[in-house]
């Protein structure tokens, strides 16, 4: 079978290095080290991992939006937007894809919206910054995003202010916001975890509409696996500021290559879990948690919570072995007979 | 004073009646306009300032009499409050009420204005400090730091001794260029917390320029602080606009403030304390009311008192 030549991606990330420097200077944070990955134009990539493992830091450097000091991203870090590197663009440069080209939602509805202006005024803004309108036009093009979004009433839903609207409805107006320019990439940070699960269903359906009617790639940053399930083409999952798997959704759900993966897979809860698969009915989880960005484990990062850890993985760290198209940061890649599990994974949900 | 002038002042103190009813009916509407007015002082505070705003407009029409106007050199000098001269005449018989009124304007202005100068530039330098950070804010805070030492009315002193009568708008620049240090801090550490708040991230996400963040998002949510060190300002301000007058350096005789009125009768304060007196209770009241609608403004503003 052959495959037509891919696009070139829309978005290269290289070998990104965001550091932290700590309050009194007695160590680095590396929140995120040494992450490379591509979003192709017009498709979904799902970032996972929990908290603290790098994702937001990935986001936040992508629109260099990083806090400095205390942080800033490491020279040799590449972050290559439609062929121009996003590290070396000037601010005025540096303004005009921020908002216009790369837009962002973040993950609280409740505080990401100024409680001062009216919605409409605050869907507008990126209008009237990047293109300049009117008032008027300004105002005409939010009802229509707001219509777009599928908030009813948008002609008086316009000038409310956010502390009249609920949750899910703020998290539409955030989406409105970050859609007015028609972005060709979406980065959505958690845009679904202050949310109802009814509402989250909702808000992932708007955005997979609202992509495939505009033809925008998603970045969809989330540390839930049935979020990823639903929505994502590829999953990139993150340990410990690194990429660890890289695979497309129904590879990565059918046959996960790292032990971390495996872990976020069988923690989720299922309904259908037969009693062979959790001995006492109990939700597995992983052992420990991660560990601070000051100081890394030594080795593979995730030696210290894996079940399948051996001196190697102690000793040396493994960079990402390639598998098919599938590719995962871990030894049992190079030494498969090995995977003799002490703790069976359960089959994973199908995608 | 004739029939005219007392219909125009009883108008003037319904008006401002009138004034406080109206706000008061409308801040009914919100939790914090009923903190406002459960102020004790509040209401009688925002009379009184009305009042004399209302006089200071209609100045020519409560006012018998030209402020310059000497009535009577030679036989109408400390003519003790009458019918004709209710707060009696100065020692250059001047009518005190006429000085008073049109005084009123030139107090009430000076404060506002210099008020409105230090509390811009108060805004602007404590937002570029707190927003920009590093060597931005270093520089601004010890430039503040060295304001804050300085004495002011020194200072003031100093510089309003260059002229030999100073223009009205050279002395509200003057004043207004002295106060704005304390302002700046309040708006530094205000703007430290709101540069952190999602919703500036989002809009620096959105493309915005950083001038654009701080003035549409940052200043507004830090509008409350700013409003009640302006009101809590204004007096201070008046208070040292009279002090300058009473020393000679502030406000140039003839032109009526309320700190050179008490200057021009304090030498008579033994045989006519009138000329001084009044000026000096319209200060004192103006100042308290002002203190007062702060005061209160602080507590209607204040957003954790919103659970209470």
């Amino acid at each position: 079978m052959t495959e037509p030549p891919e696009p070139p991606p829309l978005l290269r990330v290289r070998d990104l290095k965001t550091y932290f420097v700590t309050e009194q200077g007695s160590g680095t944070a590396r929140a995120v080290d040494g992450v490379s990955f591509d979003v192709r134009p017009g498709e979904t990539l799902g970032i996972v991992g929990e908290s603290g493992c790098g994702k937001t830091v990935t986001s936040l450097s992508i629109l260099r939006l990083i806090p400095e000091p205390p942080g800033h991203i490491r020279p040799g870090s590449f972050i290559e937007f439609e062929g121009r590197n996003i590290l070396t663009l000037e601010p005025k440069e540096l303004r005009a894809v921020r908002g216009n080209q790369i837009a962002m939602i973040f993950q609280e509805p409740m505080t990401s919206l100024n409680p001062v202006f009216t919605v409409g005024d605050q869907i507008a803004e990126a209008a009237i910054v990047h293109q300049h309108l009117s008032r008027a036009a300004a105002r005409r093009r939010a009802i229509e995003m707001l219509q777009l979004v599928g908030i009813p009433d948008p002609e008086e839903r316009v000038d409310h202010y956010p502390h009249q609207m609920s949750g899910g409805m703020r998290q539409r107006v955030m989406i409105a916001m970050a859609l007015v320019c028609h972005p060709k990439l979406l980065i959505a940070d958690e845009p679904t975890t202050a949310l109802d699960v009814t509402i989250q269903a909702q808000i992932l359906e708007l955005l997979e509409r609202l992509q495939a009617e505009l033809g925008m790639a998603v970045m969809l940053i989330t540390h839930d696996l049935g979020v990823v399930a639903g929505t994502a083409d590829r999953v990139v999952v993150m340990y410990a500021g690194q990429v660890v798997e890289q695979a497309s959704t129904v590879e990565l759900f059918a046959r996960p290559l790292h032990p971390y993966t495996e872990g976020l897979l069988a923690s989720v809860p299922r309904l259908d879990a037969s009693q062979q698969d959790r001995p006492r009915g109990r939700l597995h989880s992983i052992p420990g948690q991660v560990p601070a960005a000051t100081a890394w484990p030594d080795g593979c990062r995730f030696h210290p919570r894996c079940p399948y850890a051996w001196d190697r993985c102690r000793a040396e760290e493994p960079p990402l072995l390639e598998s098919g198209a599938h590719t995962a940061r871990c030894w049992l890649l190079a030494e498969p007979q090995r995977r003799s599990s002490p703790v069976p994974p359960p089959p994973p949900p199908p995608p | 004073m004739n029939i005219w002038n007392w219909v125009a002042l009883s108008g003037a103190a319904v008006l401002a009646l009138i004034v406080v009813g109206a706000v008061r009916r409308r801040a009914g509407a919100s939790a914090s306009g009923r903190r406002f007015f459960r102020h004790p002082t509040a209401a009688p505070g925002l009379f009184v300032l009305t009042f004399f705003v209302m006089v200071a407009l209609a100045a020519p029409l409560v006012a018998p009499f030209q402020p310059y106007e000497q009535i009577d050199v030679d036989h109408l000098q400390n003519h003790a409050p009458s019918t004709r001269y209710i707060l009696g005449t100065d020692p250059l018989s001047r009518d005190v009420w006429s000085r008073l009124a049109h005084g009123a304007r030139i107090s009430l202005g000076i404060g506002a204005l210099a008020m409105f100068v230090a509390v811009t530039i108060g805004a602007a330098v404590g937002a570029t400090a707190g927003y920009f950070r590093r060597w931005v804010d270093t520089a601004l805070m010890r430039l503040v730091d060295v304001g804050l030492a300085m004495p002011r009315i020194f200072a003031l002193l100093v510089v309003v001794a260059l002229w030999d009568r100073i223009a009205v708008p050279v002395l509200v620049l003057v004043i207004g260029l002295t106060g704005w240090f304390a302002t700046s801090r309040l708006v530094r550490a205000e703007v430290l917390s709101l540069r952190e708040r999602e919703y500036v991230a989002a809009a620096r996400a959105l493309g915005a320029r950083p001038s654009r963040v701080i003035v549409r998002h940052v200043l507004p949510n830090a509008a409350a602080p700013i409003i009640v060190s302006a009101a809590l300002g204004i007096g201070n301000v008046m208070l040292l606009e009279a002090g300058l007058s009473f020393l000679g350096m502030g406000v140039p005789s003839p032109a009526p403030s309320w700190g050179n009125m008490i200057a021009d009768g304090w030498s008579k304060m033994a045989v006519a304390p009138w000329s001084a007196t009044f000026p000096g209770l319209a200060i004192s009241l103006v100042v308290m009311a002002l203190n007062a609608v702060g005061d209160a403004l602080r507590d209607a503003l204040d957003p954790r008192k919103e659970a209470v």
